[in-house]
C-alpha cells in the first residue's frame, strides 16, 4: 500500500479520535449554563457535576489534537504549512479558546469564590463554543477547496473562509457536539440531570438530523465521489437511533451511536478531499496527497512508530475511562476545596 | 515592524513564557513522585503532607504549561510555515512521537494521579505519577530532538527537487551528540529550578515557624519541613553538578558546531590562543566587538570551556570576525535580495544571557550550602537570612534556564537551521526565509499583542496561586484516600477530590 494513502487514512482517524473524544467535552462545556437547573446553589453543584464528567480526561482527550497536528506536521508537511499559515485567524482563536478553558478547568475549584466560578464558567463555555464552531468552519473550507496559488499558499483571505457552505459547517459540528456531549451527560450521570440530558438529546438527535443531514447532503451534491453516500447515510441511521436510545434510556447505545455519527463525518469530510490534501477552489491548484507527503522514509519510520504506540494509548486511555466509570450526581461532589478569594487577594505581592 | 520581525518577536515572547513552566513541572513531577513514594515505603505522614502540598502547586504549573504547550506546536505552521516545508520531514518526526510516546502518558496519568487517589489502588496511584514524571522527561527529550537537529541538523539530506531537507537516518537525528549534550543539560537545569524550588519554599517555612517558638510549631519545622529543605538541597547538589558538567561539554560541542554563538558570547573579535573569559565588559556591545572593554577576565578560561585547554596551541579559539569570514566564503555574503549577510548574533544579548545563565546559578549554591550549614545534625534554624535566601533562590534558576535559551537560540542567528560544519553544505536555512509569507503583518501584530494580553493575565493569575498555596503551607489533616483504607461498604461517599 502506498505509504502516503496509509497516512492520510491515519491523519483522518487521529481527527476521529479528537473529534469523538474532545466533541463531547466541548459539548459539555457548552452546556454548562444550559443543563444545570434550580436555585443557584443547585446549579452550582449541577454545574460541578458536568466539570467532573470530563475532569480526569479532557486532557488526554485533547492531546489527539496535538498528535493530529505533529502528524500532519511530519508525514504532509506541505498540508500543515499550508493548511496552518492560511487558517491563521481561525486556528489563532481556536488556541485562545482551548488556552481559556484548559486553564477554567484547573483554576476553577483552586479559588472558591462564585464570582470567580462564573469567570471560569465563561472561559470554558467560550473555549467550547468558539472551537466547537471553528472546526467545522475549517473542515467545510477544506472540503469545498482554498483558493491556492501554483506554490500552493493559500491567497485567499480571511474573509473568503465564512462563507455559506462552511458557516453551515460550522453549525454542523456545534450541534453534533452538543448531541455527543449530553449523550455524554446522561451516561455519566444520574438522578435529575440525567434525565433533562437525556430529553435534550433527543431533542438535538432530530435538530442534528436536519442541519448536519442538510449540510452531509450539500457535500455529497457539490463536491463529494459517490462511495461517501454510505457515511451519510450511516450517520442519519445513528442520528436516529440516538434518539431511540436515549428514549429507552439506554445511553451507552446513545453515546457509541453519536460517536459512529462522528466517525462518519470524517469519512465523509476525508472522503470529499481525496486524492487532495486540500482541494484547490474550483479545482484550481489542488495540494494531492502525493505532493505534500513527506519521504519514503520518514512515512516509513512513522509508520512503526503510529503502529506500536497507537494500540498501547488506546488500552491505557480506554482504561481510564474504565477507572472513572461511576456515574456522577450531586452527592458527589464535596464542598470546595479551594481557597477563598479573601485570603488570595490577601496575598500581598 | 515587517512579517519576519513581528514573528521573531511573537516565537521568542510565546517560547520564553511556556519555559517558565516546563523546567518546574519537569522537576517537580519526580520530587513529588519520590516523596510519594517515601510515603508508600515508610507510612510517614509527613511525606503524604508534603506530597500534597507540593503536589497542588505542580498541578497549579502545569496547567499553564500545557495551554501554551498548544501553540508552540502550531505556530511552526502557523507563523513559520515556509521553516515548516523546509524541515518538515526531519523536524516533524521528534514532534509527532512527543505527542504519541510522551504527551498522551503525561495527561493520562496525570488525570489518574489527580482524581485517583480514591479510586485506583496505592500502587497504581504511586505508578500514575512515576508515570507522568517519566514522561515530562521523554517529552523534553523528543523536543530537544527537534531543537538540536536545528542548531546540528544530521541524518539528512538535501533534496534539490523539492527543495527541501529530507530525513536519511532517523537514528542519526535521535543520536544527535547537540542532543546528548542538550538533554542532560536541559534536565539537571529543570531539576535544580525545582530543588531550589522545594528548599526555597521549604527553608523559608522552616524558619518561620521555628521563629515563633511554641512547641508544635517548632516540631512541625522539625518533622515536615526539615525532610522537604533536604530533599531540595540534594536534587540541587547532584542537578547543580550535572549542570556544569553537561555544560561544559555543550561548550565544546559549541565550538566546533557554532562557533559563531560562542565567539560572540565572549565578544572576541579575532582569533586568540589562551582566550580569557570575561566576567564584566563596557563598551557598545551593539556596534561590534573591538569597542569593548573587558574589564574583569579570568585568562585561558573561555579556550578552556571551548577546548579543554587552557593555554598553547590546541586553545586557539575562532574569533566573530574569522567565522564572518570563513561563513562568507561557504554560504555567500549578499542574500537572494542582493543584500549583505551578517553571520555574526546579536552580541550584546549572547554576551550577556551567557553571563546570566552561569550568573544566577550561584543563588542556588549559595542556598544548598547554607541550608545544609544550618540543617546540619538533624538542627532546625531560624535565622531570618536562611529565609530571605530561600526565597530570593527560587525565581533564580527560572531566569537562568530562560537566558540560557535566549542564548542558544539567539546565538544560532541568522541561521534557523544552522549548517552543519562537518555535514551536507545544503541543509540550512536563514531565519528570514522561514516566515509564513501568506501571513499579513497586521494579523501577525494582532496576534502577538493578544497573546502578550492573554498571557500576561495568565502569568498573574498563577503567581497568585502559586503564592498563596505556598503560603497556606502543608495540610495539617490527611488520611489515607484509597480504596485500601476504605470501608468497602461505603460506597456513597463523595468524590475525594473534584473540580
Amino acid at each position: 500500500m502506498d505509504l502516503a494513502i496509509l497516512w492520510f487514512v491515519l491523519i483522518a482517524v487521529l481527527w476521529t479520535g479528537y473529534l469523538v473524544l474532545e466533541g463531547f467535552d466541548f459539548g459539555v462545556g457548552m452546556l454548562l449554563s444550559i443543563l444545570p437547573r434550580g436555585d443557584k446553589e443547585h446549579r452550582e453543584k449541577e454545574r460541578r457535576v458536568l466539570v467532573n464528567t470530563i475532569g480526569p480526561v479532557w486532557d488526554g482527550n485533547e492531546v489527539w489534537l496535538l498528535t493530529a497536528g505533529g502528524a500532519t506536521f511530519a508525514a504532509f508537511p506541505e498540508w500543515y504549512a499550508t493548511m496552518f499559515s492560511g487558517f491563521y485567524i481561525p486556528l489563532l482563536i481556536i488556541l485562545l479558546g482551548l488556552v481559556a478553558r484548559g486553564v477554567a478547568f484547573e483554576y476553577r475549584g483552586k479559588i472558591a469564590d462564585a464570582v470567580w466560578a462564573r469567570r471560569c464558567d465563561w472561559a470554558i463555555q467560550f473555549g467550547s463554543w468558539i472551537p466547537a464552531v471553528m472546526w467545522g468552519v475549517a473542515f467545510g473550507n477544506l472540503v469545498r477547496g482554498l483558493a491556492l496559488d501554483d506554490a500552493h499558499q493559500y491567497v485567499g483571505g480571511f474573509w473568503a473562509l465564512l462563507n455559506p457552505f462552511a458557516l453551515v459547517g460550522g453549525l454542523t459540528t456545534t450541534v453534533l457536539f452538543l448531541l455527543h456531549g449530553s449523550v455524554f451527560v446522561a451516561l455519566k450521570t444520574d438522578g435529575d440531570i440525567r434525565e433533562r440530558s437525556a430529553r435534550l438529546a433527543s431533542g438535538l438527535a432530530v435538530v442534528a438530523l436536519v442541519v448536519a443531514g442538510g449540510w452531509a447532503i450539500w457535500a455529497q451534491v457539490a463536491y463529494s465521489a459517490a462511495w461517501t453516500w454510505v457515511a451519510v447515510l450511516l450517520a442519519a441511521g445513528c442520528l436516529v437511533g440516538v434518539v431511540v436510545t436515549t428514549r429507552a434510556r439506554r445511553e451507552g447505545w446513545a453515546f457509541t451511536l453519536s460517536a459512529i455519527t462522528l466517525v462518519a463525518a470524517v469519512v465523509l469530510i476525508f472522503g470529499s478531499m481525496y486524492p487532495d490534501v486540500i482541494p484547490g477552489l474550483d479545482g484550481g491548484n489542488s495540494l494531492t496527497v502525493a505532493e505534500a507527503s513527506s519521504t519514503d522514509y520518514t512515512l516509513t519510520i512513522m509508520s512503526w512508530v503510529a503502529v506500536v504506540l497507537t494500540p498501547l494509548v488506546l488500552v491505557y486511555q480506554g482504561w481510564t475511562y474504565w477507572v472513572f466509570r461511576r456515574r456522577l450526581s450531586t452527592k458527589d461532589i464535596p464542598a470546595p476545596a479551594g481557597l477563598s478569594w479573601q485570603k488570595i487577594k490577601d496575598a500581598a505581592f | 515592524m515587517d512579517a519576519l520581525e513581528l514573528a521573531r518577536w511573537q516565537f521568542a515572547i510565546t517560547t520564553v513564557y511556556h519555559f517558565i513552566f516546563v523546567p518546574l513541572t519537569i522537576g517537580l513531577a519526580p520530587i513529588v513522585a519520590g516523596m510519594q513514594t517515601a510515603w508508600f515505603i515508610t507510612k510517614k505522614d509527613h511525606w503524604l503532607r508534603l506530597t500534597k502540598f507540593f503536589g497542588k502547586l505542580l498541578l497549579i504549573n502545569f496547567a499553564l504549561g500545557v495551554v501554551t504547550g498548544i501553540w508552540q506546536e502550531f505556530q511552526f505552521g502557523m507563523a513559520w510555515s515556509e521553516y515548516s516545508r523546509f524541515v518538515g520531514d526531519v523536524f516533524g518526526a521528534p514532534l509527532a512521537m512527543e505527542a504519541l510516546a510522551a504527551f498522551f502518558v503525561e495527561s493520562v496519568f496525570l488525570g489518574v494521579w489527580i482524581f485517583g487517589w480514591d479510586r485506583v489502588s496505592k500502587k497504581i496511584h504511586l505508578a500514575s505519577i512515576w508515570l507522568f514524571a517519566l514522561a515530562t522527561s521523554l517529552s523534553a527529550f523528543f523536543i530537544l530532538a527537534a531543537n538540536s537537529w536545528m542548531q546540528h541538523p544530521v541524518g539528512t539530506v538535501y533534496n534539490p527537487e523539492t527543495g527541501r531537507a529530507e530525513m536519511e537516518s532517523i537514528s542519526a537525528v535521535l543520536t544527535n551528540n547537540t542532543l546528548w549534550a542538550a538533554f542532560p543539560h536541559t534536565i539537571t537545569a529543570a531539576f535544580l529550578t525545582a530543588g531550589t524550588f522545594v528548599a526555597g519554599i521549604a527553608t523559608w517555612w522552616m524558619v518561620r515557624l521555628a521563629r515563633s517558638r511554641t512547641p508544635e510549631n517548632v516540631e512541625k519545622a522539625r518533622t515536615v519541613y526539615r525532610p522537604a529543605v533536604l530533599v531540595g538541597v540534594w536534587v540541587m547538589i547532584v542537578a547543580g553538578i550535572g549542570v556544569g558538567l553537561s555544560g561544559d561539554i555543550q561548550g565544546k560541542l559549541m565550538y566546533e558546531q557554532q562557533p559563531g554563538k560562542m565567539s560572540s558570547a565572549e565578544a572576541l573579535c579575532e582569533g586568540t590562543e589562551s582566550a580569557e573569559f570575561s566576567i564584566l565588559a563596557i563598551g557598545p556591545l551593539q556596534a561590534g566587538c573591538e569597542d569593548v572593554n573587558h574589564v574583569l577576565s579570568v585568562p585561558g578560561l573561555t579556550s578552556y570551556l571551548g577546548t579543554g585547554h587552557f593555554s598553547g596551541e590546541e586553545s586557539y579559539l575562532p574569533g566573530v570576525y574569522d567565522v564572518q569570514r570563513e561563513y562568507a566564503e561557504r554560504y555567500g555574503d549578499v542574500t537572494v535580495d542582493g543584500e549583505p549577510v551578517t553571520y555574526t548574533p546579536p552580541l550584546a544579548i549572547t554576551y550577556w544571557s551567557f553571563r546570566l545563565m552561569i550568573g544566577l546559578a550561584a543563588f542556588s549554591v549559595a542556598l544548598a550550602v547554607a541550608a545544609l550549614w544550618f540543617t546540619r545534625k538533624g538542627r532546625v534554624s531560624d535565622n531570618v537570612w536562611l529565609s530571605r535566601l530561600g526565597l530570593l533562590a527560587i525565581p533564580m534558576p527560572f531566569l537562568a534556564c530562560s537566558f540560557g535559551w535566549i542564548f542558544t537560540e539567539v546565538g544560532r542567528q541568522p541561521w534557523v537551521v544552522a549548517p552543519n560544519p562537518t555535514g551536507i553544505d545544503q541543509v540550512r536555512l536563514l531565519t528570514d526565509r522561514g516566515v509564513s509569507t501568506a501571513v499579513p503583518p497586521g494579523v501577525l501584530l494582532a496576534s502577538m499583542i493578544i497573546l502578550t494580553l492573554v498571557y500576561a493575565v495568565l502569568a498573574v493569575v498563577w503567581y497568585r496561586l502559586m503564592h498563596r498555596y505556598t503560603i497556606e503551607g502543608v495540610p495539617d489533616a490527611v488520611r489515607d484516600e484509597s480504596p485500601e483504607a476504605q470501608d468497602p461498604d461505603e460506597t456513597d461517599r463523595p468524590l475525594s477530590f473534584a473540580y
